[in-house]
């Protein structure tokens, strides 16, 4: 029993630090730009897309399709964001919303268009199948190594927030748009090069995902709703929170699917709901 | 000696570390045309914020007319006749001045939540809007949506709807900020022209404003009162002009 | 002082032409009699298109009018078709009572859910209502014992309105009934939003900050339309019972959530006909389309999503408004 739960934790962390690397770009980017981007799922589905297709049609390793993915979703991600996103900024939440989920419906149709509506499945190197026996515990290999590149990633995202001086400079931006702007700021490319990186982890992220939870079309929309809860609960433009509410969304997730089946998702909104009420700014947020 | 307007004691405000509040004790008596004046950054805004609820203090009360208020929700504050105006104009843009005001009497009146009566069925409140407006000039645009106005039409517009409370104490943040200096001249006739039973505290920069319409200044620096006297006391004050070296403005 | 007359004559002449029945409304309103008379094969349609639109009025209160992002209305719209449901299979399948009832519980839910709405504001807001429509779908997925589940519940047919008119496949009697409906709430709309109370809610939604500074209790004026709204979405949704004898979880789903707010940018917000017209569209679009592969229905819908946000921002009626008032203003 304990071992069970043990198990059904470690899934739900693993889970849980897929639902971050997916999460955290918008997480802060919300928080810099104060732009609701509800098609960043997108990113993450082109992602996917892009590991497939490089997988498939060009024979690549695993592996390297991961930085691939990651590029071609921060460079979407700038191109959209100079086009189109920046001239929403001041339009209100409501038109970012329908606008974003606009791209979400046309990036789904062009994925089935391109891409058909059947899950894509891909094969993994043989060192990321199966399972290793850790401390008595039998352990999935790929999760083992999502969480480790998770845990990679979060350092790397706290190391250059805190210690280099373009991370200085989005947590000024982050925090008093105007008054950085005045200290000469070139806040518009903070803004593109955020914004690129952020997509760019989602697209990451979605690559990642494909050996957990599947990839077709509906990815977009799916995780749509993950992705918001973890922003809204942890806290905009925080990458710690991002990092707690999507831990806490990866076990309750997979803990209550486990444990409690006929409950449902229902408990999972129950708690975003109660959450929002109590901190509305999120565990984590700041504004 | 009548019990003054408004009185605060000791009034205490600190973000983390930051001071901006300091031990701030003044009192406005009834027909009171004050100034509040002080560097950049010397809490006058803080203050207001303060005394109007937006802000809750760390120590200190606030009495409107005797009755303590330091608890109270802004709302209730302005419902008991202390008012302020916004120095960022803080109006509704899809307005129109008409319907903006008559707003303000419509919920000083209690009656903003009668969905069943047309606007239209409420002529005292709009006639008594229109007086307001025109004493302010702004009759001539009053069906005109308030972001086509003039910035100088809406920096009136904004005491206009300060007005429409009723209130007993106003409080008015750098009310011709921005406001080019002919227009502000004419502006603060009307803040002069106001009855003489309503306390004002004003915060201002122009200091030939501050000395033609000020019965009596107060220096805020650094959070904490420097001075409070009249004009002239505070004219030849050599710690005042010290503190305004340097900043360009003369009185 | 300027040399303005001195008594509010004018505005207050302009105030009152502002609420004043205007020719193409009586025009509009006797159009929404022609399905009758030329298009009876689709009558089923125009009683689906009422009920959106009413639907669409009562989200319109509260995001057009008070500026509450709701994605998650469709749980007031649900509720009232389980409840007239419910009603109806408990053996009372009168209609015009039922959708009293359901106006009723519906409204009091609405109202207790205020209290939670009025607390958050911007994405907060926005997933709160989400969450809630989310939370309120698995709930009756869950409670299959009531709710019937994906299957949903058949009902007795419903009995005749006024006594009279009967429900048949026709759809005459569905549709006058639901017009009807749509009128009697759409008059109650614009008797609110013309009064002071729909002016306090422009007021909420222009700048919520300055209506404290004006003494305004601005959470009571929300947590009051929000309930009205709830009301009129749940009638909506009893409407849809009435006129279907069936229920299903769909009411509840968050696509339905989604559609009304699209018709609603389709229209233009803040307007009450915007509402209508976005739901006309949306609708007939749909009809017309249903043909199509749904992958395309999406991509074209996305697609005027985003034309309609760059360049419509405020919906197709605020386009021709525009255009119209050209210079004046």
């Amino acid at each position: 029993m304990i071992s069970n739960i043990a198990i059904v934790l470690f899934d739900g962390l693993a889970f849980g630090m897929l639902l971050f690397v997916l999460s955290v770009g918008l997480s802060v980017t919300l928080g810099l730009m104060n732009f609701i981007n509800l098609a960043h799922g997108a990113f993450g589905m082109l992602g996917g897309y892009v590991t497939v297709w490089l997988m498939r049609q060009l024979g690549f390793p695993f592996l390297l399709t991961l930085p691939a993915a990651f590029l071609a979703a921060a460079l979407l991600g700038v191109l959209l964001e100079r086009t189109l996103f920046r001239r929403l900024y001041g339009a209100g939440e409501l038109n970012q919303v329908l606008f974003t989920i606009g791209l979400v419906f046309v990036a789904a149709a062009v994925a089935t268009y391109f891409f058909g509506t059947a899950q894509q499945p891909i094969v993994l190197p043989r060192w990321l199948r199966g399972s290793t026996e850790v401390f008595g515990l039998l352990l999935g290999n790929y999760r083992m190594f999502l969480v480790a590149i998770s845990l990679a990633i979060t350092g790397l995202l706290f190391f250059t927030l805190e210690r280099t001086r373009f991370g200085a400079r989005i947590r000024a931006a982050v925090d008093n748009q105007r008054v950085a702007q005045g200290l000469g700021m070139d806040v518009e490319r903070i803004f593109a090069i955020t914004f690129a990186i952020g997509s760019g982890l989602a697209g990451l992220g979605g690559a990642l995902a494909i050996e957990i939870v599947g990839l077709d079309p509906s990815f977009g929309f799916h995780f749509l709703v993950y992705v918001l809860i973890v922003v809204s609960v942890g806290g905009l433009g925080s990458i710690a929170g991002s990092f707690a509410g999507a831990a806490l969304l990866g076990i309750g997730d997979v803990a209550g699917k486990y444990f409690m089946p006929e409950a449902g998702s229902f408990l999972i909104y129950l708690l975003l709901v109660a959450i929002l009420l109590v901190r509305p700014l999120g565990l984590f947020g700041k504004r | 000696m009548t019990e003054p307007m408004l009185e605060t004691r000791g009034l205490t405000k600190r973000f983390g570390s930051l001071e901006v509040a300091r031990d701030v004790s003044i009192v406005l008596p009834r027909g009171a045309r004050h100034a509040l004046i002080g560097p950049n950054g010397a809490g006058k805004t803080t203050l207001i914020n303060l005394i109007t609820g937006q802000l809750k203090p760390d120590a200190g009360q606030i009495l409107l007319a005797g009755e303590d208020v330091t608890n109270l929700a802004t709302t209730a504050r302005v419902r008991r006749g202390l008012t302020r105006t916004f120095q960022i104009n803080t109006l509704f843009p899809d307005l129109t001045p008409i319907e903006a005001v008559t707003l303000a009497v419509c919920e000083r009146d209690g009656v903003a939540g009668q969905f069943w009566r047309s606007l239209a069925a409420h002529e005292a409140a709009i006639e008594e809007s229109y007086t307001i407006l025109r004493e302010l000039s702004l009759a001539d645009v009053a069906t005109r949506r308030t972001r086509t106005l003039a910035y100088g039409q809406q920096r009136l517009l904004e005491i206009a709807l300060a007005l429409a409370t009723r209130p007993r104490v106003l409080l008015l943040d750098e009310p011709a900020a921005g406001v080019p200096k002919d227009e502000s001249a004419m502006l603060f006739e009307v803040v002069a022209g106001l009855p003489d039973d309503i306390s004002v505290l004003f915060i201002e920069h122009d200091m030939s404003i501050v000395f033609t319409f000020a019965t009596r200044i107060i220096v805020l620096v650094a959070g904490g009162v420097l001075v409070e006297a009249e004009p002239d006391a505070i004219r030849s004050d050599p710690r005042v002009r010290e503190v305004y070296l340097g900043h360009g403005h003369n009185g | 002082m300027s040399n303005a007359p001195s008594t509010a004559a004018e505005p207050l002449a302009w105030l009152r032409q502002r609420s004043r029945w205007s020719v193409f409304e009586i025009v509009f309103w006797l159009a929404t009699l022609l399905p009758f008379y030329f298009f009876p094969t689709y009558l089923n349609l125009a009683s689906q298109v009422a009920i959106a639109a009413l639907f669409a009025v009562s989200v319109d209160l509260v995001l057009g009018y008070a500026g509450i992002v709701t994605l998650g209305h469709a749980m007031f719209f649900g509720l009232g078709a389980y409840t007239a449901a419910l009603i109806s299979q408990a053996g009372w399948s009168e209609p015009l009572t039922g959708l009293v009832l359901s106006a009723a519980f519906v409204g009091l839910v609405g109202y207790v859910v205020s209290f939670l709405i009025v607390r958050v504001q911007h994405l907060a807001l926005i997933m709160v209502t989400l969450g809630l429509g989310l939370l309120t779908y698995e709930l009756a997925n869950a409670m299959t014992w009531l709710t019937g589940g994906t299957d949903g519940l058949r009902l007795p047919r419903t009995w005749p309105v006024l006594g009279y008119f009967k429900f048949d496949l026709w759809g005459f009697t569905s549709y006058g009934y639901a017009l009807a409906i749509l009128l009697a709430g759409f008059l109650i709309s614009r008797r609110i939003v013309n009064s002071a109370f729909g002016l306090a809610l422009r007021g909420v939604r222009e700048n919520v900050r300055r209506m404290p500074a004006i003494g305004s209790e601005h959470r009571a004026h929300l947590r009051k339309i929000y309930a009205i709204s709830a009301a009129l979405a749940g009638v909506a949704g009893a409407i849809l019972t009435h006129t279907t004898s069936t229920v299903a979880l769909d009411v509840l789903s968050f696509e339905r959530s989604a559609d009304v707010v699209v018709m609603l940018i389709l229209g233009g917000t803040g307007r009450l006909y915007g509402a209508i017209l976005g739901a006309i569209i949306f609708l007939v679009a749909q009809d017309q389309l249903a043909g199509i592969n749904p992958q395309y229905w999406y991509f074209w819908i996305g697609l005027l999503l985003m034309v309609v946000v760059l360049f419509l921002p405020n919906g197709i009626l605020g386009g021709l408004e525009r255009l119209v008032r050209g210079r004046h203003d």
